[in-house]
């Protein structure tokens, strides 16, 4: 059945991961059940946690959708990260020096990251295009830029008045915070934008003309120039769009999660976003439920330590299996669609397992 | 055919979804009523426990500040029967998905009656979490939000802030320090800059400066230089390395490193120099177990003791009698090391000589009978601007605001 596929490669490693999970929960003492129950439910157990969750889905959500566009043009946009950091530091700048009401905040912190964003991966685009440097070297680079942009802005011209730590800037102004009711963290403003981007993602990758040239010439940059697609051009718009959809996560980030700009305010939600979009098989459908599930540990694994009493470090270990259960499954898949390549129909893993060989456009 | 296979996964992922909630919706009724049954509710649990909240910015283990406050939550429970629920390593590194309010309402939720918020990082958080549980203690301790006379009030009915008197263990840890010294160079290993951490640079440098002058003798100026990491702890990537720093430090001449950070680096540091034959000492903090580590080369520790202000803040909210106040504790004076009583201690480390140790009683029994009062005037800012003026007393505010370093500390004040 043609769905059990795409099931299989969502659920193999999750599967896979839990079992390890249980047997490491067994190995320090802990009842794995009630483990896991206390997982869930400090993720989806109450209206509290649940709006946690969310609250973490949102930006995984945004930078997985921004993901989909770039793989699909055979990218590989490890920079996510730093563009996410941009799009934090951008709406950071907005939030501390405008002074609106907040609908107008909203608007313009989100358009200021949007830009923030874009811009950070076309720095990355134009490396790739025009300076034949591999993407991945490009964005891990620039991530680190904008890392140490953060943390030299809060440490210097934006550090709060006579203080000088890598904590964080002084809140924004109410008014710039991304609106919340009563004690609940969440901001359905965040959650409908997430929500728009992956409808946006999927029907531009499914139905639009740009989406499909986009693929073609992900798919096989040789030949999309054959068929006449200028593909720096496409190359470079998925960069913009991949980075825009980064930024705006990154202004969510800070607007509706830190309330002000931290040294790591993107909480490696691109590297997560990463791994969503692998895991989704590079379809924009699958990512709300993929993202969802990584939102719920991340939030959830909190309370293993809070009312279990095991070491708080459980919960990065939970988050570390899970990614590595997913990349050997995604080595051990691509390895499996080597050996049926001759087919033609080839799943999408492989055009990016292996990154797409730098400079290939030439 | 794809197009309908692409819909029906897509439902198959929200009914797997669906089902997962609702099993876990389930898990979660029984789950909250068998807790609840089993550890008391929180309507009664102040007539037959206490329950309190505790938020740590760094491991429980830490062998630091954490561990202080850790073990102050352990004295509770001791003492009154207390439950506490904690969690460690609450900070934007360690924790990205979760803030410092919402882990605080998660202890709420979860039945806490009192929650601390240990660091100074924590303003943001315990003043979002107060304002939204303004049914529930809270203390943010280090802060001072709650001092009306402060520069920065925020008064909250809910919010109080509690700190030991540190300067005095500083001010012992530099008088160890200077009586130790051979090459007459001193260097702090410093968090971030604040308010806070400045004052404990000037009181740990106002020590050492006394000891050095009035107890050795000397002439020449005691050479005292401070770095500072960036944070409480090291985080990679963004804050310096503190063991790079404790290096720096060594190689820069320096022989007694006096750690003001929350975790044990100098201590480490200067014990794998002197495993290498060099003599070089630290002096850790925080802590009253910090020197076990390597006693040998650890001349003392001042030490934070939280249990005894914390018991009588556990204590008023059972009584509902608390009040949100800002308490700035000093030592026993007559038992400096008096678990029960003291805010502030310090253990002397068998790296300090036996002569070196009689001395330093002298000037912490000087401190005790106030023969010794070391911020008093005249003294000056790095800048060369008078913080006191000769003969003036420092006050509260002065000491805890202080905006400098004083004149003859290297390094920098922001």
């Amino acid at each position: 059945m043609s769905w059990m596929r795409p099931l299989g490669r969502a659920l193999i490693p999750i599967i896979g991961a839990l079992a390890f999970s249980i047997l490491l929960l067994l190995l320090v003492g802990a009842n794995p059940f009630e483990a896991l129950g206390l997982l869930v439910k400090g993720s989806v157990g109450s209206a509290a946690s649940l709006s946690d969750t969310l609250t973490a889905w949102v930006t995984m959500v945004l930078a997985a959708a921004g993901l989909v566009v770039t793989f699909r043009a055979g990218l590989w946009n490890i920079g996510v990260e730093g563009q996410i950091i941009a799009g934090s530091i951008a709406a950071a700048f907005v939030a501390r020096t405008v002074e609106g009401p907040v609908a107008v905040m909203i608007i313009l912190t989100m358009l200021a990251g949007i830009v923030g964003g874009g811009l950070w991966a076309l720095l990355a685009g134009v490396l790739r295009v025009y300076g034949k440097v591999n993407e991945i070297f490009g964005g891990l680079g620039l991530t680190f830029v904008a890392s140490s942009l953060a943390t030299y802005l809060i440490i210097g011209p934006w550090k709060r008045a006579g203080v000088a730590s890598t904590g964080g800037t002084d809140p924004f102004p109410r008014d710039s915070w991304l609106p919340t009711s009563g004690t609940l963290r969440v901001s359905i403003v965040a959650v409908i934008v997430a929500a728009l981007a992956v409808v946006a993602v999927y029907f531009m990758m499914r139905g639009t003309r740009f989406g499909l040239r986009l693929k073609a010439v992900g798919q096989n940059l040789r030949s999309a120039v054959l068929f006449g697609i200028p593909n720096k051009r496409y190359l470079l718009l998925a960069f913009i769009i991949g980075g825009a959809l980064a930024g705006l996560a990154g202004t969510i980030r800070v607007t509706g999660f830190h309330h002000k700009l931290v040294s790591t305010p993107s909480g490696a939600h691109g590297y997560l976003g990463i791994l969503i979009v692998l895991l989704a098989g590079f379809e924009a459908k699958w990512i709300a439920p993929i993202a969802f599930f990584f939102a719920a540990i991340a939030v959830g694994s909190s309370q293993l330590p809070l009312q279990m009493g095991v070491d708080s470090s459980l919960g990065g270990i939970l988050r570390g299996v899970l990614v590595l259960f997913v990349l050997l499954f995604g080595g051990w898949q691509a390895r499996r669609a080597g050996t049926r390549l001759a087919a033609g129909s080839a799943p999408p893993v492989e055009t990016v397992i292996l990154p797409a060989s730098p400079g290939g456009e030439g | 055919m794809r197009k309908r296979s692409g819909v029906s996964v897509f439902l198959i992922v929200l009914l797997a979804f669906a089902l997962l909630a609702a099993a876990c919706g389930e898990d979660t009724g029984d789950g909250a009523t068998t807790t609840a049954g089993g550890e008391d509710t929180a309507t009664t649990a102040a007539a037959e426990g206490l329950k309190f909240g505790m938020i740590l910015v760094g491991p429980s283990n830490d062998r630091g500040w954490s561990q202080a406050h850790y073990e102050a939550g352990q004295y509770l429970e001791e003492q009154l029967g207390a439950e506490m629920i904690f969690l460690d390593k609450v900070n934007v590194a360690d924790l990205p998905d979760k803030t410092v309010d919402q882990v605080a309402q998660d202890m709420v939720n979860q039945g806490a009656q009192l929650v601390f918020l240990t660091s100074d990082d924590m303003r943001d958080g315990a003043l979002l979490a107060a304002e939204l549980n303004p049914d529930i203690p809270m203390i943010w301790s280090s802060g001072d939000n709650a001092w009306a006379e402060g520069e920065a009030p925020a008064p909250l009915d809910n919010l109080g802030n509690i700190m030991g008197r540190m300067e005095y263990g500083k001010m012992m840890a530099g008088c160890a320090a200077a009586l130790t010294t051979q090459t007459g160079s001193i260097a702090y290993l410093g968090p971030l800059i604040n308010d806070e951490t400045r004052r404990l640079v000037n009181s740990a440098f106002l020590g050492a400066s006394y000891c050095w002058e009035n107890y050795r003798g000397e002439t020449t100026p005691l050479e005292f230089t401070v770095n500072w990491i960036g944070f409480w702890f090291n985080i990679p990537g963004v804050t310096l390395d503190p063991t790079q720093v404790a290096n720096g430090f060594l190689d820069g001449g320096a022989d007694v490193i006096l750690s003001g950070i929350d975790t044990t680096e100098a201590l480490d540091v200067a014990g794998q120099a002197a495993d290498a034959g060099e003599a070089v000492w630290a002096v850790p903090y925080d802590f009253d177990g910090a020197c076990e580590l390597k006693p040998e080369i650890c001349l003392g520790v001042p030490y934070f003791n939280w249990g005894p202000a914390y018991l009588k803040v556990a204590r008023a909210v059972i009584d509902g009698t608390f009040t949100a106040t800002w308490e700035w504790n000093g030592p026993d004076w007559t038992d400096l090391n008096n678990k029960e009583t003291t805010a502030v201690g310090f253990v002397k480390g068998d790296g300090l000589s036996a002569e070196n140790s009689s001395t330093l009683d002298q000037f912490i029994a000087g401190l005790a009978d106030e023969s010794i009062n070391l911020f008093v005037g005249p003294l000056n800012y790095q800048d060369g601007s008078t913080y006191l003026a000769d003969g003036e007393t420092a006050t509260d505010a002065q000491i805890w605001y202080t905006k400098q370093l004083l004149d003859g500390v290297t390094g920098p004040s922001e």
